[in-house]
């Protein structure tokens, strides 16, 4: 496949991971922000062609991790009503809400159906005037453009019977919030490409100077990831702090306007909770007072829901990149992808599970061996 | 979850900036991609996709830097050498 195949080579990725050796005189820990990303750095094993001093650690983007578990539990209360038809994208079915989850919903016969795109929501409410038809609107600011025309066309073309139900998430603000925290760990950043593409990358240029950090807007691809590391540590190696776009060829610096556009047509920012990490200021989207009406949670009354998380389970120091997968004792034991704790077991991108199907109960073997040694 | 996938678009249809659509091959596989958020894009051009909609045209010339900066870093190591 053109654009991905030319990224995947073997050969380049080994000179890319000799040229980070050669550059690297001290040990550096970096955290790749997107969960796409940690996926991909598992599966092709990037970290293990890494010299041991370059750390990658893996960061807060994925989204489905990161949506808190009373957002779940209003999603399992709305989806078991029978006049709903609850939408989402396949990998929410399978997060653990308080009690339950949404394909347990599913099999007690609620009509909660996987869709491909927000806009194939929109079309079964068109087809099903006399059912509520929910979609469940998760998302960092990549899936945001597309949920905000959602939105925008029920609002245009007068489909009343749809709603969302959003748990949106904004990058920058976690990224601060990991920055400032007291054991944070990490000195640079690849940041999230695809983010990126949306919302371009200006406003990482204060967060770099302020905390005196590199941040990459870097791909998805094995070389694109390699690329990405080797600007960072030269960046750290030299004691720069500058940002700067490995992605070039799909991110431009101001962004995607017309995509910016609707979001803040559609969008307001407000606060939002992340899952194993907690509540973080302007660190989400929230429905602007324009089209509340497509707001599922006033329309079904489920606004005040909350929740206590599962206190075996480490996902928000995985999530801040305190701490490795392998380290958690859980891990491959008691929370499984078939039956997971936390959320970051759950999603294909999240980093326990990519550990767990990419190295199996090898990660706790070298989480041990690291500690003791 | 930010999962985006590139292809090339074979067909444009639509006159509603915001609902222009179009055919969109993904190594083989063909699907209808919203384009609302791409006006530049063209028959022939490589979109990435995420969830239905294109997020922006693929740099052609840009998608050689990886290879480029690779290049440039060969070219310094044989400097180094016969510097050495």
């Amino acid at each position: 496949m053109k654009f991905v195949d030319e990224y995947r080579g073997a050969q380049e990725a080994q000179t890319y991971a000799r040229a980070i050796a050669r550059l690297t005189t001290r040990p550096w820990t970096i955290m790749e922000v997107c969960g796409g990303q940690t996926h991909a750095i598992v599966k092709f094993g990037v970290d293990e062609l890494l010299p041991k001093e370059v750390e990658l650690v893996h960061g807060p983007g994925c989204p489905v991790c990161v949506t808190p578990l009373e957002l779940i539990d209003k999603a399992i209360e709305i989806a078991s009503r029978p006049e709903v038809i609850f939408c989402s994208f396949g990998d929410m079915l399978r997060v653990p809400g308080s009690s339950s989850d949404l394909l347990v919903v599913k099999a007690n016969g609620g009509d909660v159906r996987i869709v491909y795109s927000p806009m194939d929501a929109l079309k079964i409410a068109q087809a099903n005037p006399a059912k509520k038809v929910v979609f469940f609107a998760v998302g960092f600011e990549t899936t945001a453009p597309a949920n905000a025309m959602a939105v925008f066309q029920a609002h245009e073309q007068g489909i009343e019977n749809f709603s969302i139900l959003v748990s949106h998430v904004l990058v920058p603000p976690a990224m601060e919030a990991i920055l400032s925290s007291s054991i944070n760990r990490v000195q640079g950043f690849l940041a999230a490409g695809h983010v990126c593409t949306i919302m371009g990358y200006n406003e990482y240029g204060p967060i770099a100077e302020k905390y005196h950090v590199p941040i990459v807007v870097t791909g998805f691809e094995p070389l694109d990831i390699l690329q990405g590391v080797y600007m960072c540590v030269k960046q750290l190696e030299e004691g720069r702090a500058e940002v700067e776009n490995q992605y070039t060829r799909s991110v431009r610096q101001e962004g995607n306007i017309p995509a910016q556009q609707i979001i803040s047509e559609v969008f307001r920012i407000v606060p939002r909770k992340w899952r194993g990490v907690g509540e973080i200021p302007q660190s989400g989207l929230g429905l602007s007072s324009k089209y509340q009406r497509f707001d599922a949670e006033e329309i079904f009354g489920v606004a005040d829901y909350t929740a206590e998380e599962s206190p075996d389970c480490i996902s928000g120091l995985v999530l801040q990149g305190v701490k490795k997968p392998g380290e958690c004792s859980a891990f491959g034991t008691s929370c499984t992808p078939e039956h997971p704790l936390g959320a970051t077991m759950v999603s294909t991108e999240g980093a326990c599970a990519a550990y767990y199907r990419y190295r199996g109960l090898r990660a706790r073997a070298v989480a041990i061996a690291g500690r003791e040694g | 979850m930010c999962l985006a996938v590139p292809g090339k678009i074979i067909s444009i249809t639509g006159s509603d900036s915001l609902l222009r659509c179009g055919r969109v091959n993904f190594g083989g596989i063909v699907k209808e991609v919203n384009l609302g958020y791409v006006p530049e894009a063209k028959v022939g051009d490589y979109v990435i996709v995420h969830v239905g909609f294109a997020i922006s045209t693929v740099d052609q010339e840009e998608a050689e830097q990886v290879f480029e900066y690779l290049r440039q870093m060969g070219d310094l190591d044989e400097l180094e050498a016969n510097t050495i």
